[in-house]
């Protein structure tokens, strides 16, 4: 479904990904690994368009993402949760999920099965993102992302400065997309987070991908985690 | 007069100048609160405003109700197009890069004051109010014969001043209803909060520079028309309302509409005041001691944020 194919991009004159390719097909979880400033967050924003691509294809179902403009690629059906979470903080409940919504013009049906999703954010629709604790941020930004209906959902480390409880759901809801037939990029620190729910695992070092492994044969060689990541 | 009739007077000039501040603050505001861009240029599309008020009205001729009307429909709009214009041709090319968009502006600045010299000429033109009734103003005072209401003389003021204070507000309200309320708002307050992630949300974010700057100009561009039957159209008229919208804008906070909402009905309440009993000069100096103050004691404004 989310074909990357060698693509090359940086920041202005730093160079930061050199030749990455990963593919993800509808109903699966494709894992980044690697260590810190290796590109798994750059990756994430070259498909969105926010870092531009230098060489190299971003596709959806066939379609082109690279060439778009930077605002059309959400409207062809990507859900971004950053890292960080990004919420628009001064902005309501309420207003962040209707960000969302504009994106591919989805309505009220949309916005229920959202809320329905995390009811917690249904009594805190009139208050300001920016004063939600972290778990109910994560759980915002994780609903704007759905509001687009995506096809493919990034998730870049959203369990991130969670406490457990709040990492299980946000666990379950993952799976629950994965069940509805959406493909998912993850980045993800926490490598026992992971393994128990990704389908596929691409290590990434040095702003390229290394190999890309079953997340079963990674659970048999653990020292495979060892050299690659060195934990 | 008395003190108390005086201060009144001066009071409700006060209230003029502020309420066409609020509308040229709340412009540089919004500009610099969403793009992050110092308009240098901003003075000119309010001078700019008025020359055109100046231009419709001459050309459609008639009763002054009329050219009026005419104007403050067509300039605000005519600025903000021309606005987003040059943010198209300017300061995208420099990508909003805060330091360049200063020289940009300053560009834009002269092209327009320059412009408007070689077409409209050195004089100051006219327009005339649409209406413009003197109407006297009571004052209530005890005296020995208990609680007595009297006509000082030389206390009054003109329908359209009042009206001018009336219609700063209501465009006030409606700028209000506009950001809160409507799609476009909501865009415009997400792209100033974050504007990659709104990228990443479908936001044209490039597309919304354009509106915001054209809207900021046109917001000065209204304040003019609004200004030019009180005082006339030139085309050096852009330097006050420059420097007193700073003054406002870093008194009540960069990129804070409500601190800049106050900080200009203090700013222009003050000179008014200040002017009718003492000084134009004083009152500037005043307010500009101010802003080295707040810059000094609180740098971020009123009612600015730090950021984090």
């Amino acid at each position: 479904m989310l074909e990357v194919k060698n693509i090359h991009s940086g920041y202005g004159p730093v160079q930061v990904l050199f030749g990455v390719s990963l593919s993800v097909n509808a109903s699966e979880i494709l894992c980044l690994l690697g260590r810190n400033g290796a590109g798994k967050t750059t990756i994430m924003k070259s498909i969105m368009g926010l870092v531009p691509i230098t060489r190299g294809s971003v596709s959806l179902e066939g379609q082109p993402l690279h060439s778009l403009p930077t605002h059309r690629v959400p409207r062809m059906g990507v859900g971004y949760i950053p890292q960080g979470r990004r919420l628009f903080p001064e902005l309501t409940v309420s207003e962040n999920i209707e960000m969302g919504l504009m994106v591919r013009n989805e309505g009220a049906d949309t916005r229920d099965w959202v809320l329905d999703l995390f009811p917690r954010l249904k009594d805190r629709l009139r208050q300001q993102a920016g004063t939600l604790s972290g778990g109910e941020q994560q759980m915002l930004a994780t609903a704007r992302a759905l509001c687009v209906r995506p096809k493919v959902l990034l998730l870049d480390e959203p369990t991130e400065g969670l406490q457990p409880s709040m990492i299980e759901q946000i666990r379950q809801v993952v799976v629950r997309m994965k069940q509805e037939g959406i493909a998912i990029v993850l980045v993800e620190q926490r490598v026992d987070a992971v393994l128990s729910i990704a389908d596929k695992v691409t290590f990434v070092e040095n702003g390229k991908d290394v190999q890309t492994i079953g997340a079963a044969d990674l659970r048999d060689d653990p020292e495979l985690l060892r050299s690659r990541l060195g934990v | 007069m008395d003190f108390g009739p005086h201060l009144m007077l001066a009071t409700l000039e006060g209230a003029v100048i502020a309420a066409i501040l609020v509308l040229t603050a709340m412009g540089l505001s919004i500009v610099f609160g969403v793009m992050r861009v110092v308009n240098v240029a901003h003075g000119e599309f309010y001078m700019l405003g008025a020359v055109l008020a100046w231009f419709v009205t001459s050309f459609l001729g008639g009763h002054p109700a009329i050219g009026f009307v005419a104007a403050i429909l067509i300039a605000p709009l005519l600025v903000g197009l021309i606005a987003a214009a040059a943010d198209q041709l300017v300061l995208k090319h420099i990508d909003y890069d805060p330091d360049r968009t200063i020289v940009g502006t300053i560009g834009i600045l002269f092209i327009i004051q320059q412009t408007t010299l070689m077409t409209f000429g050195p004089e100051a033109r006219p327009v005339a109010a649409p209406f413009n009734q003197r109407l006297a103003l009571p004052w209530f005072e005890f005296t020995d014969n208990g609680f007595e209401m009297f006509w000082p003389w030389g206390l009054s003021i003109t329908s359209y001043k009042l009206f001018v204070i009336a219609a700063a507000l209501t465009v006030l309200v409606a700028l209000w209803l506009f950001l809160t309320r409507t799609r476009i708002g909501l865009i415009m307050r997400a792209t100033q909060q974050d504007s990659e992630t709104a990228q990443a949300f479908g936001v044209p974010v490039g597309l919304v520079y354009s509106c915001v700057f054209g809207l900021g100009a046109a917001l000065a561009a209204l304040g003019a028309v609004l200004v030019v039957p009180i005082q006339q159209a030139h085309y050096l008229m852009g330097a006050d309302p420059l420097l007193l919208s700073f003054i406002v804008v870093i008194i009540g906070g960069l990129g804070s509409l409500p601190g800049t909402v106050i900080a200009a009905i203090l700013i222009g309440m003050s000179d008014g005041i200040i002017s009718v009993f003492f000084s134009p000069t004083l009152a500037k100096i005043i307010a500009t001691f101010l802003v080295a103050m707040v810059l000094v004691f609180r740098p971020q404004g009123l009612l600015g944020r730090t950021s984090t």
